[in-house]
């Protein structure tokens, strides 16, 4: 997944979970980059808009950037459900965390023809545990 | 959330060479299947050895990953499960029609390719100490990923007669 599409995914569970803008600090504290990383970015993605920037209350996604996060985010879900389902990682989040810079899209799709992700993926994302929340109540079943 | 595209511990890089591992084993199973779903109609000798090449040119990159994540300090995986589970997965799956087979492997290629373009990258990009010689490391890499280049190419080829 490249830069931008890690920043678009950022923003976006930041936005669902404070419904409302993303601030540059609670930004760059998700991605642990600097807040001049996140600013450089931002303005990137707004030149590009994807995301609308508005001083002192933070950065929004366009419609345009949130497709663009949700694909992102089902990358990102695909990474995981495989770490934990195929490869059994029981750090799947912060393992998924380290690889998704490495793992391009094209890779995640065929690595998602052999895991069963649920149909309104990525809705079930859970941001503020950062984890699929079926595959979540599923490892907590297996650990039964 | 890291947005460094290095690989930077043993681990990670084992984690990685895994990942290359399951592509490598999906890419058999589909090559496979493929073979075992044409008609008699549809096989011809270079079709055959197309699909035979790929699945046996996988079975060859998987023993190299293999060799290096057993240089590696990490954890093994268990293959015979995930062997199973890819293959039950494409048991039941069948492409639509001739040009589905090329057009899969196409894919197969281009992603493999893909993965190991990103992932020399990325270790090109890291200064971390691996247990396994780096020299050898890029080496194996770089050598799976020209064939996988080359398998593009080979595929393209095929699909280009055919039209």
């Amino acid at each position: 997944m490249n830069t931008a599409d890690q920043y678009l995914k950022a923003i976006y569970l930041i936005q669902e979970m404070e419904d409302g803008p993303a601030s540059t600090g609670a930004l760059a504290d998700m991605l642990d980059v600097s807040p001049a990383s996140a600013n450089e970015m931002i303005g990137k993605l707004e030149a590009r808009e994807l995301a609308d920037h508005e001083k002192y209350k933070g950065v929004r996604l366009t419609e345009e950037g949130i497709i663009r996060a949700r694909d992102a985010l089902q990358t990102y879900c695909i990474i995981e459900r495989f770490l934990a389902n195929v490869l059994d990682v029981e750090d799947f989040r912060g393992e998924a965390r380290e690889l998704e810079a490495v793992i391009d899209d094209t890779v995640a799709e065929r690595l998602d023809t052999i895991i069963d992700r649920n149909p309104n993926c990525p809705d079930c994302f859970d941001a503020e545990t950062d984890a699929c929340a079926e595959l979540e109540a599923e490892c907590e079943t297996t650990a039964d | 959330m890291s947005v460094s595209h290095r690989v930077g511990s043993d681990h990670q890089l084992a984690r990685l060479l895994q990942i290359g591992i399951v592509l490598e084993e999906v890419v058999e199973a589909r090559a496979h299947h493929h073979y075992q779903s044409l008609t008699p109609d549809d096989l011809d000798s270079e079709i055959e050895t197309l699909l035979s090449d790929a699945a046996e040119e996988s079975a060859d990159h998987r023993d190299r990953l293999e060799s290096l994540i057993a240089d590696l300090d990490a954890e093994s995986i268990p293959f015979e499960d995930i062997e199973a589970l890819v293959e039950a997965q494409y048991a039941q799956t069948k492409p639509e029609d001739f040009d589905g087979v090329l057009y899969d492997q196409l894919c197969n290629e281009e992603t493999a390719y893909k993965f190991y373009d990103d992932l020399v990258a990325a270790i090109e990009e890291s200064d971390a100490q691996f247990s396994v010689d780096r020299a050898r490391l890029l080496d194996v890499l770089r050598s799976i990923r020209e064939e996988e280049a080359d398998g593009v190419e080979e595929v393209t080829q095929v699909m280009e007669t055919r039209e």
